[in-house]
């Protein structure tokens, strides 16, 4: 311990390596338990999930994972949700990498006051905003005949903007990242501004953009308040469909858990393979 | 940030060649796009954070001073104009209204300030801990950031199964097999809501705290810490002395962040408990939410967001002067 050696290499005192062993231990606990209970009861009997809480199930079966496709329409709403947060994403991801390139790389009157305003807007209630949207959309579709209200085009929309200004403030971070020269060179060779951009600025910096897009789906996916009041039977989303499993008579607990466990698949699978990026994409660009 | 090898104005754009090959007009043209160009960037999303965000808004404070109950909701324009009644009822701390909006707030408020202390704490403790390499840090690290990858009503709903008073996990291990409580607890309605919804806030909300500080560990020079451990500084020392004082520009930008996402959640306690929540644990949201559309009264639920964005913008502002003060004193 007295020894004068650099952090890393060096065998850190044993309080530390106990507390941390400890701390890591329970933390473990903590966040696994969900997981676990999410797994087991998926594979439980109905029987198993009515009665008295059990560790293990009294014996294994997969029938959940066949019945939530007929207690509920589960795919229809799988497919939804895919659509809104697919579209949501490119959109988001587009949009946010044109605004993101404009303040990195040119300086203009407004600058501070755009970059202000949009992340500003992160600070929104959006309980504040969501019922004169409610009312924007509903009466756009009046006067116009284009159905934002109820339509996925109409969430698509709304989503496309949570996670824009987020996006767009560590896009901006990770293209300053990237070196000015290799642009400045591309509009040298005779490219224009979108191509430098195409074509040396985005795959430069394709992890910040792979961080963004993780995050853009994530928050489309996963939404809650603007799905419950603005979707219909046609156009509902997993958010709000799976609450349809605890509406029924039987609280069908066993096949929330698989359907449950069935949707946060795609976006966790996503989530771990691409979580690298995500670090690489805040260190460079958010947190500096 | 990170303007190391551009000089000021727009060198990207100076180096365009068509000015240089072509002569009058269409250099002309050529400039009046190349100073076009980041406002037709910035278009797309100006537009949209106009129709979605801030066009929303401006109407919402103008339906606040509104009487827009259901009767007017298809043609809003000619609902008629009610003043200040909106917020005098929002404010009228002895009547019904006025009294469960205030409780929702300090509910809120106390909700807020343990959620966002609680997920600090352990995303920071975590971080810390698992800076230097050991074994197994890289799986350790993918499963701590499973509850933020989880689609919110996915996980919520899991808690809630846990939760139930007949065949959850929590009553099962309390009661039956650790003997804590005479009977069974009911955790979604009455006082043991807070906890619940404290819980399950923490649980979702510590991996981002966690995936920012850590993020932020990777841009503190290795130096500092040699140099550190070459005077003879230990290991909490240097946790002390360089880490943490490390942090807090990022902490500056984190804390706010998750105060705002915690005092504004939705999505948690209405998976959690439905469109009502018990009394215990109604947060300003939902509470907001309830006060439009079960009732349909969209006037005052407008003025209540409105007082709500209010009191963000107050905090916001003096969080942020405080914090940039003592930061700039500090250096």
């Amino acid at each position: 311990m007295t020894t004068p050696t650099p952090r890393s290499p060096m065998a850190p005192p044993r309080a530390f390596l106990w507390s941390r062993r400890i701390f890591l231990t329970l933390l473990t606990g903590f966040v696994l338990l969900p997981v676990y209970v999410m797994v087991s009861s998926s594979l439980k009997p109905l029987a198993d999930v009515t009665g008295r809480f059990r560790w293990l199930p009294s014996e294994l079966t997969v029938r959940p994972y066949i019945d939530i496709w007929s207690t509920v329409p589960l795919a229809k709403y799988f497919v939804n949700s895919l659509i809104v947060a697919g579209a949501a994403t490119v959109c988001s991801v587009v949009i946010a990498v044109f605004s993101a390139y404009a303040v990195s790389r040119y300086d203009f009157r407004g600058k501070r006051v755009f970059t202000v305003t949009v992340l500003s807007t992160q600070m929104f209630p959006g309980i504040l905003f969501l019922l004169p949207l409610f009312l924007i959309y509903v009466n756009i579709g009046n006067a116009t005949g284009i159905a934002l209200f109820g339509s996925r085009g109409g969430l698509i929309l709304t989503y496309l903007t949570f996670s824009l200004p987020f996006s767009i403030w560590m896009l901006i971070g990770y293209f300053d990242s990237v070196p000015r020269d290799l642009d400045e060179a591309a509009l040298v060779d005779g490219c224009g501004p979108l191509r430098a951009l195409f074509r040396v600025v985005v795959p430069a910096a394709i992890p910040g953009i792979v961080a963004v897009a993780v995050y853009a789906f994530m928050t489309a996916w996963g939404e809650v308040l603007f799905a419950s009041v603005m979707t219909n039977d046609t156009t509902r989303t997993l958010a709000v469909g799976l609450q349809g499993y605890s509406t029924l008579n039987d609280v069908y607990w066993n096949q929330i858990m698989a359907a449950s466990l069935v949707v946060s698949v795609p976006v966790v699978a996503g989530f771990l393979l691409l979580q690298r990026y995500l670090v690489a994409g805040l260190t460079a660009g958010a947190v500096k | 940030m990170t303007t190391t090898t551009a000089p000021a104005g727009g060198p990207a754009v100076d180096t365009s060649p068509s000015g240089a090959a072509a002569g009058g007009p269409r250099r002309r043209t050529g400039r009046l796009r190349r100073i076009g160009l980041p406002y037709l960037l910035l278009l797309p999303a100006l537009v949209l954070e106009l129709l979605v965000h801030l066009v929303p808004m401006v109407i919402g404070i103008v339906m606040s001073f509104k009487e827009l109950t259901q009767f007017y909701i298809r043609d809003w324009g000619t609902a008629p104009w009610s003043g200040l009644d909106n917020y005098k009822v929002s404010v009228d701390f002895d009547a019904p209204v006025g009294e469960a909006l205030l409780h929702s707030f300090l509910v809120t408020v106390g909700f807020t300030l343990l959620s966002v202390g609680l997920c600090w704490l352990i995303g920071t403790a975590a971080a810390v801990f698992m800076q230097d390499t050991f074994r197994g840090r890289g799986l350790l690290r993918a499963l701590f950031l499973v509850p933020y990858a989880l689609p919110v009503y996915a996980a919520v709903i899991t808690w809630v199964f846990m939760f139930q008073h007949d065949n959850g996990l929590v009553n099962h291990v309390l009661h039956d097999q650790l003997g804590l409580t005479d009977k069974p607890s009911f955790w979604l309605i009455g006082d043991n809501s807070f906890l619940a919804l404290l819980t399950v806030s923490v649980w979702k909300g510590w991996p981002f705290a966690f995936l920012i500080v850590m993020a932020g560990l990777q841009n503190i020079p290795k130096e500092l810490y040699e140099a550190a451990a070459l005077d003879g500084a230990g290991m909490w020392q240097q946790i002390r002395r360089i880490t943490l004082p490390s942090l807090r520009p990022v902490n500056q930008v984190l804390v706010l962040v998750l105060f705002l996402w915690t005092f504004n959640d939705f999505n948690t306690p209405y998976v959690l408990f439905g469109k009502s929540a018990p009394a215990a644990a109604d947060l300003i949201s939902v509470h907001i939410y309830q006060a439009s559309f079960v009732t349909w009264n969209f006037g005052t639920g407008s003025a209540m967001s409105v007082l709500l964005l209010l009191f963000l913008l107050l905090v916001t502002g003096g969080y942020l002067a405080l914090t940039s003060r003592g930061r700039r004193t500090a250096a």
